[in-house]
């Protein structure tokens, strides 16, 4: 690894002004992408600038109101230890807590996980499927973008030099609705996903209001499959209609073979996952 | 004949090194610390086959921090010429030309230069400025490929060694051989039911937590110490002395805790490289690998292509078997076939039998032991043959092994006639289990099984035992201690001597303290180690029955010592009291002994295994594990229970997961714990044990090394478990949950 400096700004503004006066410079949340990136020689830095002490990005604040506010620097272990968020978004803590193991856990966050931009992330599908909003400082002010507009290619998202994701935000959960974001890994732990599903339903008497399907590992991005989602709006909550979606989702993707998976086998992963997710969302949503 | 009544031996203390271990305190490669010492970094290549036109080294010196730069062509000129360092004749060109590439780079991931500097980030950033002029060779990764006529050649010179003739072509294959007995073709005719099928295994790494490292200081007086992680310090110590031309007695290696080594840690790969960095800078240098560096520098097990046919008659009888085994060595020669070829149809008594064997080069790390090698991948092909054969012929699998199991007397394809083996008996011990007596019931269930074999060797071992004057005795000995060994070496001490476990302190020296002591490897520690111990403690029981006599004022044959009591006509003394009065006796007493044991015997093991498979995944989760192994006598039941589980485990992984995913350049894409997927806690059920004890008539206590063997039927036994589970037969390793998809694809087609 070669050196770097280091800064720990504790304002917005400050980090902004810092990130904008160094274009090569890298934002320190966990560390738990970027150490290892740095040590790799994947990435590389004269600035490393440690977002963590800015009171904004550790904000995590959930109102049955106004949604849930969740800094960018907030590790996951915050998000599935607090009883608010758990009850109200299930699969959000599940999910916060399918990333790493405990350690990591303790460091990694969520607004990390997204800005990293990798297609196989486990946050972003649900995030996604959530409907959930980045909201962005930069030297020219703030703007607000939807998750599945921020990431543009693998290892690279929507920030301009200067910018900084300061906090995501999800709306309040809908009554009769449900989410879950299920993964295919080979190993039961410490794996990278081979293809995942996020969805999130909303039900009315029996019939699908509204869903939203996202895929991960299985795009450069992951994946918002509009379609999909839409094709359930209305329609009975069946294994037919969810069967329908789930080959909707499949024959969204637009995977490449690796020593992940094949394409064929991850296209056929994302019919799998997407209905046994719409299957949990529904089973949850119908407890609500 | 009923067990002889053991004290020590049987009993499961604590361990000696369990304090150390569990407190963090246990001082491993990476912990060393030495005034001034300097941190090396080793530059590898990143093609899978290049030429080294020019190394330019002139940047890497000059960088700031930087005190040594060294290559290959900083060894001394030593020549080429065949050495022994304990597993046969090898050129020195080879082993040297693996520590540093000279000429060319035969894998992605050779050493090429190193680096010595102020600290390992110095050395890195100035390692990336070395100017390696590569001129990318085509390449082959597989044995298949290898064989190939139009193949490129890994070693321009390599002859094929055609049945121990010398060929004339240029290959890759460094040797083919056969074993043969009986009458094949004829055997084949006789039965009624026959099954060949094609296999293929991919290479996969040990995997140990710690990775390589090595200390060394070319001291001013011309000695170079080396402090390192091993399997055997006089290995280093030889390897090294002969790398660097130097006389054995020059060069002192010190053993630190190891981190796991499985095989792996027997070559040498960092020893020679950070005493030439000493040399030039005239400080102590450590290197210690990254995980990156392990994968792709260090010596895997081989991949491997085998064809195994097997024909029965009707009543089971096996009347004829043929293997074609192919492996790839690795950038050297030198694969595992021979032991492959050994253990394919060990377990089974078989009248007419072919074996052919053929080590093959490709551009990859030169391979290493791992737990066993060889005898995995053989497994894996005979024992799904002979689930398939069973089902052929609709009998119990477990029946038909052992109406055909091997037996004293039974005689290998390769020689060998067996003395007293446990096959019949862990065959057994597998039907009367619980495990496989219960019902498996649900959808996408299935239960398989296998066996295995593995040898046991000798070899050399030094030992000696201080009798302490409050009752306790140190005792050194050179194998260092991969499994446990320290303590089931000093509980045979123990047992002769009638003491406590716990009141034997058992040490682990370097090698200028201790005698030759041959590699830790080959499942022989308990077993050779443990004689030396036994034998060591025999010579103190001696003198402590001089020393009795001496007190007592009678003959030393007059006294008698069982068990810790001394006594002659009406004396009596514990070894505590006599241990007391040594300085009134003469002085202290040492026992010591060298051993070169020839009774090793081998070992069986067995595998019962529940597996469900998830249809729309292909995704298999064992349900339940039972790993079954003939110990010989269990010293420590603990510890043979620990290296049940782990060989289970790590046959597991072999199984379902680990492989070297190799890219179109040569190069593997995977060289992580990322995704070189060894299996979590979360991935296992617990390994249930059950220890078989067929004494070894060949050891003082019995003893069988069970390090190994239990590392062979996991895969085998998995596969004919997928295949009730799955309908599917999968004769390819691993079988990820992608494979098994397709192969239930193929199935459905």
């Amino acid at each position: 690894m070669k050196w770097f400096d280091y800064a720990a700004p504790r304002s917005v503004a400050e980090a902004v002004r810092l990130l904008a006066a160094h274009p090569a410079a890298r934002t320190l949340a966990g560390g738990t992408d970027l150490l290892v990136q740095l040590r790799s020689g994947r990435k590389e830095t004269d600035l490393v600038v440690d977002i963590k002490r800015i009171p904004e990005l550790n904000e995590l604040r959930y109102d049955p109101a106004a949604g849930l506010t969740l800094g960018a620097a907030v590790p996951c272990y915050r998000i599935y230890q607090h009883a608010g968020l758990r009850l109200a978004y299930p699969a959000l803590a599940e999910t916060a807590s399918l990333i790493g193991g405990t350690q990591i856990q303790g460091r990694a966050s969520v607004g990390g996980n997204l800005c990293n931009a990798s297609p196989s992330a486990d946050t972003v599908p649900l995030l996604i499927a959530l409907s959930a909003t980045c909201h962005i400082a930069g030297p020219q002010g703030t703007r607000a973008i939807p998750v599945e507009d921020f990431c543009v290619a693998p290892g690279r998202n929507i920030l301009t030099p200067g910018e900084l994701l300061v906090s995501l935000h999800v709306p309040p959960p809908a009554p009769h609705s449900g989410a879950r974001y299920l993964r295919f890994i080979p190993r039961n732990e410490m794996d990278i996903a081979v293809a995942g599903a996020g969805v999130s339903v909303t039900l009315d008497h029996g019939h699908f209001r509204s869903a939203r399907i996202a895929l991960a590992a299985v795009a450069p991005t992951p994946l918002l499959v509009r379609e999909a989602g839409d094709a359930l709006a209305g329609r009975p909550v069946s294994a037919e209609s969810m069967g329908a979606a789930a080959e909707l989702a499949k024959a969204a993707a637009r995977p490449i073979t690796d020593m992940r998976g094949t394409a064929e086998y991850r296209r056929h992963l994302c019919a799998v996952l997407t209905r046994r997710a719409l299957e949990a969302a529904v089973a949850q949503a119908k407890g609500n | 004949m009923s067990a002889p009544a053991y004290q020590v031996v049987g009993t499961r203390p604590i361990r000696h090194d369990g304090a150390d271990k569990v407190t963090g305190r246990a001082l491993y490669g990476a912990d060393l610390e030495l005034a001034g010492l300097l941190h090396g970094f080793v530059l590898r290549c990143p093609h899978a086959h290049a030429r080294l036109r020019r190394i330019d080294t002139s940047k890497a010196e000059a960088f700031p921090g930087v005190k040594a730069v060294v290559t290959a062509a900083d060894f001394p000129p030593s020549g080429d010429r065949m050495v022994d360092l304990g597993e046969g004749e090898t050129p020195l060109s080879y082993i040297r030309g693996n520590v540093l590439a000279s000429g060319k780079a035969l894998y992605c991931g050779h050493a090429v230069a190193a680096v010595a500097a102020v600290n390992v980030h110095v050395a890195e950033e100035a390692a990336g400025l070395i100017e390696v002029d590569y001129e990318v060779l085509p390449h082959v990764t597989t044995a298949l490929d290898a064989m190939r006529e139009d193949a490129p050649l890994v070693h321009e010179e390599l002859r094929t060694k055609e049945f121990g003739a010398p060929g004339s072509r240029p290959s890759n294959v460094a040797e083919h051989f056969r074993h043969e007995m009986g009458e094949v073709e004829r055997g084949f005719a006789e039965a009624e039911v026959i099954v060949e099928r094609e296999f293929h295994t991919s290479t996969v790494h040990q995997g140990y937590i710690e990775p390589h490292n090595a200390t060394a200081l070319w001291n001013n007086d011309g000695r170079v110490l080396i402090w390192c992680s091993t399997q055997g310090s006089f290995v280093v110590r030889d390897t090294t002395a002969c790398i660097l031309d130097l006389p054995v007695s020059q060069v002192k290696v010190t053993p630190l805790e190891i981190g796991g080594g499985f095989g792996g840690k027997i070559p040498v790969y960092l020893e020679p490289v950070a005493a030439l960095l000493s040399k030039k800078s005239g400080r102590p240098v450590k290197i210690v690998m990254s995980r990156k560096d392990v994968f792709e520098g260090t010596g895997p097990t081989p991949g491997s292509f085998i064809r195994v046919k097997i024909g029965a008659r009707r009543d089971g009888t096996i009347t004829a078997a043929e293997a074609y085994l192919a492996y790839e060595a690795g950038a050297y020669p030198g694969a595992m076939v021979a032991s492959g070829a050994m253990t394919v149809f060990a377990a089974y008594h078989l009248p007419n039998v072919r074996i052919d064997g053929f080590d093959v080069c490709v551009n990859k790390p030169s391979t290493a032991a791992y737990r066993a090698p060889g005898a995995t991948n053989a497994a894996f092909a005979t024992e799904s043959v002979m689930d398939e054969l069973a089902e052929n012929l609709n009998v119990d699998p477990l029946d038909f092994r052992l109406k055909n199991a091997a037996r004293e007397g039974a005689r290998r394809a390769d020689g060998v006639k067996y003395r007293r083996i446990g096959c019949v008996e862990v065959i057994e011990a597998m039907k009367n289990s619980e495990h496989y007596r219960s019902a498996l019931n649900g959808p996408h269930r299935g239960r398989g099984v296998a066996i295995g074999y593995w040898f046991n060797v000798g070899l050399a071992s030094s030992c000696t035992i201080s009798v302490n004057e409050d009752g306790t005795v140190n005792l050194v000995e050179g194998s260092t201690d991969i499994g446990g060994t320290r303590t089931s070496v000093a509980m045979q001490a123990a047992e002769v001597l009638g003491i406590a476990a716990e009141d034997v302190h058992p040490v682990v020296a370097d090698t200028d303290s201790v005698g030759y002591t041959a590699v830790t490897g080959g499942s022989r520690v308990t077993f050779a180690t443990g004689w030396a111990a036994y034998e060591a403690a025999q010579d103190v029981v001696r003198q402590m029955r001089e020393r009795a006599a001496r007190l007592w004022d009678v003959d030393p044959d007059a006294v008698e010592a069982v068990r810790g009591q001394y006594r002659a006509g009406s004396h009596r003394a514990t070894f505590r009291a006599l241990a007391a009065q040594l300085n009134r006796t003469g002085g202290p007493v040492v026992g010591r002994a060298t051993v070169n044991p020839k009774g090793a015997g081998g070992s069986f093991s067995g595998v019962i295994c529940d597996v469900e498979v998830d249809p729309e995944t292909g995704k298999t989760t064992i349900l339940r594990f039972t790993s079954i192994q003939d110990a010989g006598k269990a010293i420590h039941p603990a510890y043979v229970e620990g290296q049940m589980q782990g060989g289970s485990v790590q046959g597991i992984g072999w199984a379902l997961n680990e492989e070297y995913y190799m890219t179109a350049e040569g190069t593997m894409a995977n060289a992580s714990f990322l995704d070189y997927r060894i299996p979590t806690c979360y991935d296992l059920p617990m390994i249930e044990t059950i220890i078989v004890e067929v004494p070894n008539p060949g050891h003082p206590f019995g003893v069988r090394g069970v390090g190994e063997a239990n590392i062979v039927p996991p895969p085998a036994a998995l596969a004919n478990a997928i295949y009730r589970a799955a309908g599917v037969r999968m004769r390819r390793l691993p079988m990820n949950p992608a494979a098994v998809m397709e192969a239930i694809w193929a199935a459905a087609k």
